[in-house]
């Protein structure tokens, strides 16, 4: 009985911290979009002044290319 | 979107430059058509637009985009890419509709992308902000094709971000079902936390459940257990589960009996006991059983809600791609507005290929209109100064001006659309299939648990409501309320890969019955654009009169040009063109004087023989428009045109003979037409000139005799009769209006489809009753069980699943669409 005393209480946080992830990546949106973010990750450069990645064009490099 | 299936040419390989082989285009990599083909340049495209793009892509560093791309894709060709100026993005009207901004000036603009199809786009659009100053972040949902775009409102307009993106080859759209996305958003989030939350209750609840069947426990453990198994189902019951309860309360407030009724029964009565048990220490609960029921039953929810809402998703894409503007005359000026910023007394001026932005009267200049989408006249109209024009009609010929008379609701379109949504409202309700059988079934439930009571009261009293509880749970249409969802969504998921988009499944239902199928004829059984079907005499002479008409604007000269690529004749250069506006056209091709056009054109140039005069007059008998050609003088042939059959309708028609539907042809064509179509395909019932209303009419008295009606159409004046009608079936390149209002929509050409579409409605139906079979059996047998007094919790929690697990695996495992 004491050891039940003890696991079914952390169970029971591990239950409610598990449901209470699942609800917060529903409610921030993501399970949105399941299929674009899958693409997205073969690109290797990120864009958007909010990453404090440069706007000068990573791609310039192949321009002399053609 | 441009799929284009036939490219044989690989990309990457640089393109020869020998002129005849098939040269890749170097953005799309579809062949490079002859007179495209420079071997002095550097770079070859198939068309300007393909140029402009890939000058755009470069000129920003973005050459990564061929790298990424994925050649095995459907390619596709950005037609006209940098020419449309998007100058009402930056009227101020747009700005209060689609713009949301904040008060820093960063702004928010949704927009719906056409052509969007592979990782690479996504990589592309996202570099947004590399191409135009001022974007600060694009983020595009390759599955919708629907880009969010923020930006500086300080520093760019959104006329520059769409002209970027339409440079890049995405023709944009402001993307208009917002509001509607937000809410489905909601629902999506909503669903999903429900059916996590359940499955995260079922399975605990099971586990303690496991502990509780391996035995020997002391009672103070097998408390905590059952303790811990009524927590989980309390909390599966009061969050997830609540809608259960819901729906019956409603459903029993309607005095109409839905499945929700016995599954809320179930779960009651089931928890009430378990929680009376586990409170005395005795008795079984069924905690696992009653979680696992609300599990399942939420993922069958879920599953059929999506699958339904993805047609409707890929029918709005389609209607938010028709244009929304019109070129407005300010001060003799043209001005791109939207259409909803025209008033009466406006002057607007429509180009050649417009489409109509109001109704008005011409009153400057004459053209001829394709009114096929109103009133499915397959010939286009002529109309002169002074002549009315309908919105919606197609200028095929030259810029005219009109005089707006009645914008909005008030055209003759408009009115249309209300007749549609007045149908569509006195539409007698559907009973569902499963809906009906719930009725049934709740009462023959309650009978049995009633009787089960009564006969273990004399027997053994004190387990006699527990012996009907347990009948009570084990009889929970869980395989049912699963068994219709699934089955159908699997057979709607189905039929939208084989390119049929199905808006509800209970019109799969009603498909499946043989009934009266009305054809509309323009556009359905024809292929809705005006063709050369036919060539009498000197055929040589097609290749002169392309060179002639090759750039003329009229349907004519459009249909000779094709004419001529089909029989794979090489384009020649023609001096002297001169297009008469009505008449035809004259021209000169390596020194022969060629004149083509109206019988009364081409005799006023050149003289014809009575064996002309002939053919001309058999043109007419046969229902095409003849158009006569002649060369140095003398008329040599005469081309007949008209709106061919699509090659796969006489196979269709005879398909649905096969299948027991009563055909008809309701169009709003020429009746000599629609008799000579009718003739060719064996349909005996066939009736011209039909009216959109008429059409309406044609439907309710198919009805009237108690037929199921399925009306098939294209254009809005089969709109209305979709409404009307027991299912409504929109084939591809139908109008915006019938989309809204047609229960399926035909993404693929032809009628191959619709016959797939009844043939796939049968085996749908097929699977739903041996679903219903298969789950009445399991609770025959649970049930017998169960009044006999010899279920228990084990029994019943393998039963419960088994049955699920059976449907489910025979509803994914039919052939219902495609192969």
């Amino acid at each position: 009985m004491s050891i039940l005393g003890i696991a079914v209480p952390v169970a029971l946080l591990f239950v409610a911290a598990a449901i209470a992830a699942f609800v917060w990546a529903v409610r921030t949106g993501q399970m949105d979009d399941l299929e674009t973010p899958a693409m997205r990750v073969l690109h290797d450069d990120e864009v958007g002044s909010e990453r404090g990645v440069s706007r000068r064009p990573s791609g310039r490099r192949s321009a002399d290319r053609g | 979107m441009t799929p284009v299936t036939d490219a044989t040419t690989p990309r990457g390989a640089r393109p020869a430059r020998t002129a005849g082989a098939d040269v890749a285009c170097e953005h799309c990599g579809l062949p490079v058509p002859a007179g495209r083909l420079d071997p002095d340049a550097e770079l070859l495209f198939c068309c300007a637009g393909c140029d402009t793009v890939h000058h755009a892509i470069r000129a920003a560093g973005l050459e990564r985009y061929y790298d990424l791309r994925d050649d095995a894709d459907d390619r596709v060709r950005p037609d006209g890419a940098g020419v449309r100026r998007y100058a009402e993005f930056d009227d101020p009207a747009f700005r209060e509709v689609h713009v949301v901004a904040d008060a820093t000036g960063r702004a928010r603009l949704d927009l719906y992308l056409e052509n969007v199809h592979c990782a690479a786009c996504v990589w592309l659009v996202e570099r947004l902000p590399l191409v135009v100053e001022g974007v600060i972040e694009a983020r595009l949902d390759a599955r919708t094709g629907v880009a969010r775009v923020e930006y500086d409102e300080g520093s760019v307009s959104p006329g520059e971000i769409a002209r970027a993106l339409d440079r890049l080859g995405y023709p944009c759209r402001p993307y208009r079902g917002l509001p509607m996305e937000e809410h489905r958003r909601r629902e999506d989030r909503r669903h999903l936390i429900a059916i996590g939350v359940s499955g995260a209750c079922a399975g605990n609840a099971m586990v303690s459940a496991f502990a509780l069947w391996g035995g020997a426990l002391s009672p103070g453990h097998a408390l905590l257990l059952r303790g811990l198994g009524l927590l989980f189902t309390l909390v599966a019951l009061v969050w997830p589960g609540r809608v259960f309860f819901q729906g019956a309360l409603s459903s029993l407030r309607t005095r109409t009996m839905h499945m929700d009724v016995p599954v809320a029964l179930a779960l009651a009565a089931g928890t009430l006991q378990g929680a009376w048990n586990t409170w005395r220490g005795a008795g079984e609960t069924y905690f696992e059983s009653i979680t696992a029921v609300v599990f399942l039953l939420l993922v069958g929810r879920f599953v059929q809600h999506r699958q339904q809402r993805r047609a409707h998703d890929a029918v709005e894409l389609l209607a938010a791609v028709t244009p929304a503007t019109a070129r407005l005359l300010r001060d003799e000026e043209e001005h791109e507005v939207p259409v909803e910023a025209l008033a009466r007394g406006d002057r607007v001026v429509v180009r050649a290929g417009d489409r109509v932005p109001a109704d008005g009267r011409v009153v400057a200049g004459s053209s001829r209109f394709d009114v096929s989408l109103l009133t499915g006249e397959s010939r286009p109209v002529a109309a002169g100064e002074g002549d009315p024009v309908a919105a919606g009609a197609v200028n095929v010929a030259a810029a005219v001006r009109l005089e707006v008379e009645s914008t909005g609701a008030e055209t003759r379109i408009g009115r249309v659309m209300e007749l549609v949504e007045r149908s569509a409202r006195t539409r007698p309700p559907i009973v569902r299939l499963a809906d009906r059988l719930a009725h049934g079934f709740v009462v023959a439930v309650l009978a049995l648990a009633i009787v089960t009571a009564l006969v273990w009261i004399r027997r053994d009293p004190a387990n006699a409501v527990e012996h009907a509880i347990a009948l009570l749970i084990v009889t929970c249409p869980c395989a049912l309320g699963l068994a219709t969802p699934l089955a159908i969504a699997a057979a709607v998921g189905r039929a939208a890969r084989a390119g049929i988009l199905v808006k509800g499944g209970e019109v799969l239902e009603r498909l499946a019955r043989p009934g009266v199928v009305l054809l509309d004829k323009t556009g359905t059984l024809t292929r809705g654009e005006v063709r050369m079907v036919s060539l009498d005499g000197d055929r040589g002479v097609l290749g002169d009169v392309a060179a002639v008409e090759a750039e003329g604007t009229h349907a004519i000269a459009r249909a000779f040009v094709a004419a001529a690529d089909d029989a794979s004749i090489p384009r020649t250069a023609a001096r002297d063109v001169e297009h008469v506006l009505g008449h035809g056209a004259r021209g000169t091709v390596d020194g022969r004087a060629i004149v083509v056009g109206s019988g009364r054109f081409v005799r006023a140039h050149a003289s014809a023989s009575p064996e002309i005069d002939d053919r001309e007059r058999g043109m007419l008998d046969r229902g095409l428009s003849p158009v006569l050609i002649a060369r140095d003088g003398q008329a040599v042939a005469v081309a007949g045109f008209g709106d061919p059959l699509r090659d796969d309708a006489p196979a269709a028609v005879e398909a649905l003979h096969a299948l027991g539907h009563e055909l008809a042809i309701v169009s709003g064509d020429h009746p000599t037409i629609v008799r000579a179509v009718a003739d060719e395909l064996g349909v005996t019932r066939a009736e011209g000139s039909a009216s959109p209303e008429r059409k309406v009419e044609a439907v309710r008295e198919a009805r009237a005799r108690g037929a199921a009606v399925v009306m098939v159409g294209d254009g809005v004046n089969d709109a209305a009769a979709f409404s009307g009608a027991d299912v409504g079936v929109a084939v591809q390149g139908s109008a915006e209006a019938s989309l809204a209002s047609a229960d399926v929509f035909l993404s693929r050409e032809g009628l191959g489809p619709l016959v797939e579409l009844f043939e796939g409605a049968r085996r749908t139906t097929a699977v739903l009753r041996r679903n219903f079979a298969v789950s009445i059996l399991y609770n025959v047998v649970a049930g017998g069980l169960a009044v006999a007094g010899e279920i228990d919790p084990l029994v019943a929690a393998v039963l419960m699943p088994l049955s699920s697990l059976s449907v489910v695996t025979l509803s994914y495992r039919s052939r219902t669409f495609g192969a």
